[in-house]
């Protein structure tokens, strides 16, 4: 059990090493106990939710208390299933606003390129935005050795039995990074079209990936993904000549679950699309940064 | 949808509130599901009585509410009842439809000994 967070005990690795105690020691120097967590229930009022409910049930518990079985009593917990995901993801969310790190959440199943993608990316970016990354994956760094091998910091996380990353391991990947100001923060979450759309880290956004080798219905078979994301990459786009995969159809699957979501055409490996990529991370760090920039021109 | 991960959330906010609260035993769980939330029930029962097997929930009854999805049809301009997250307007047929409402899973209340 974490000491400082109170998280159970789990096969979550961060560089390998075990999630839950090395921030307490990390390095001596920055000991990172900076993100305490915002919901720690020691003082009995804890319940007393900020979101209070907004559509009143009609809803009668069913005292239908079955006699001769004690002292039974309600509580109340009008609580979000994912409550504590999402406190932890504000956590981070603050601690990327303060610091102007504009960070994605890249979401696929696997196989789609990801690393690929991140890998070029980082390469094109070299000179001009520093770029540190987060890696997700059930079991290996491999990952996180392609994205070294660029240059750019990088931390492994494993997941273990795990099949998204949460809110809370990120929050401790993030005290483990050299994360510089204003920097580009990406995160590669597992490999998994379904789970992690609904755990928020604190990104500025999802980015979805999908190949051109998958199929072009993916975006209604795992609606969920795609409506959180605010941008589709069509990967692997070099390959259209070879495959049975309708872009424009692709699109329209994609814009029935979520008719505002953004495409852009790209192939990581010949390099084609890679320019609108770069210009919508540009385009999204200014946006990002404007509140933070009047906060501090004022 | 990965009713494992909700599971185990729920075991968490029960574990806090027995902090809190002072309970030892939970015996019902009411929770709010919407419709459009992804969470299969079927699969989120299975997942419950397995998550909290030898916790202060062991054995506990799970009541599920169930929640309507609606939508606001961008063609109609107006909110309608949805039954899936990529589902079409009632009215015109339309897919620019934006959730509103039927995503939520929460912890409602418990009965506790």
């Amino acid at each position: 059990m974490c000491t400082t967070c109170g998280c159970g005990d789990g096969e979550v690795k961060i560089d390998g090493e075990h999630a839950q105690h090395e921030h307490v020691h990390a390095d001596g120097t920055r000991h990172s106990h900076d993100h305490d967590h915002g919901h720690d229930h020691g003082t009995g009022e804890a319940h007393e939710h900020p979101h209070a409910h907004a559509h009143q049930h009609s809803y009668a518990p069913a005292h239908a208390h079955a006699p001769g079985l004690g002292a039974r009593r309600m509580v109340q917990i009008e609580q979000d299933i994912l409550s504590k995901n999402n406190a932890y993801a504000a956590q981070n969310r603050q601690r990327l606003a303060e610091r102007g790190i504009f960070a994605l959440n890249l979401v696929s199943s696997p196989g789609s390129g990801k690393t690929t993608l991140l890998v070029k990316t980082i390469e094109m970016l070299k000179g001009r935005q520093r770029v540190a990354v987060i890696e997700g994956d059930q079991q290996t760094s491999q990952d996180a050795e392609r994205i070294r091998a660029t240059g750019a910091p990088a931390i492994q996380i494993n997941t273990g039995k795990g099949c998204h990353l949460d809110a809370h391991m990120v929050g401790h990947a993030m005290g483990k990074l050299e994360l510089p100001e204003d920097s580009l923060l990406m995160i590669e979450n597992v490999g998994n079209l379904v789970c992690p759309a609904a755990f928020d880290l604190g990104e500025a956004h999802k980015v979805v990936i999908l190949s051109v080798t998958e199929g072009e219905d993916k975006p209604i078979k795992y609606p969920d993904m795609f409506r959180a994301a605010k941008l589709m990459l069509m990967n692997k786009c070099d390959l259209l000549p070879y495959v049975s995969f309708s872009v424009p159809r692709a699109i329209e699957f994609a814009r029935r679950v979520n008719p505002g979501i953004e495409v852009i055409e790209v192939s990581a490996t010949t390099g084609a699309g890679m320019d609108a990529w770069l210009e919508w991370i540009a385009r999204g760090a200014v946006e990002f940064e404007k509140p933070r920039l009047e906060r501090l021109g004022t | 949808m990965h009713e494992m991960s909700l599971a185990e959330g729920i075991l968490q906010l029960i574990e806090d509130a027995a902090r809190d609260q002072a309970f030892a035993k939970v015996t019902t769980v009411w929770l709010e599901i919407g419709q459009l939330s992804g969470v299969e029930v079927e699969a989120m029962e299975f997942c419950f009585d397995a998550v909290m097997h030898d916790s202060i929930a062991d054995g506990a009854r799970l009541e599920i509410i169930a929640l309507p999805g609606t939508g606001w049809c961008m063609e109609c301009s107006m909110n309608v009842p949805m039954t899936e997250v990529f589902g079409e307007c009632p009215q015109c047929g339309g897919h620019q439809m934006q959730v509103t409402g039927g995503t939520e899973m929460r912890v409602k209340e418990l009965e506790v000994a």
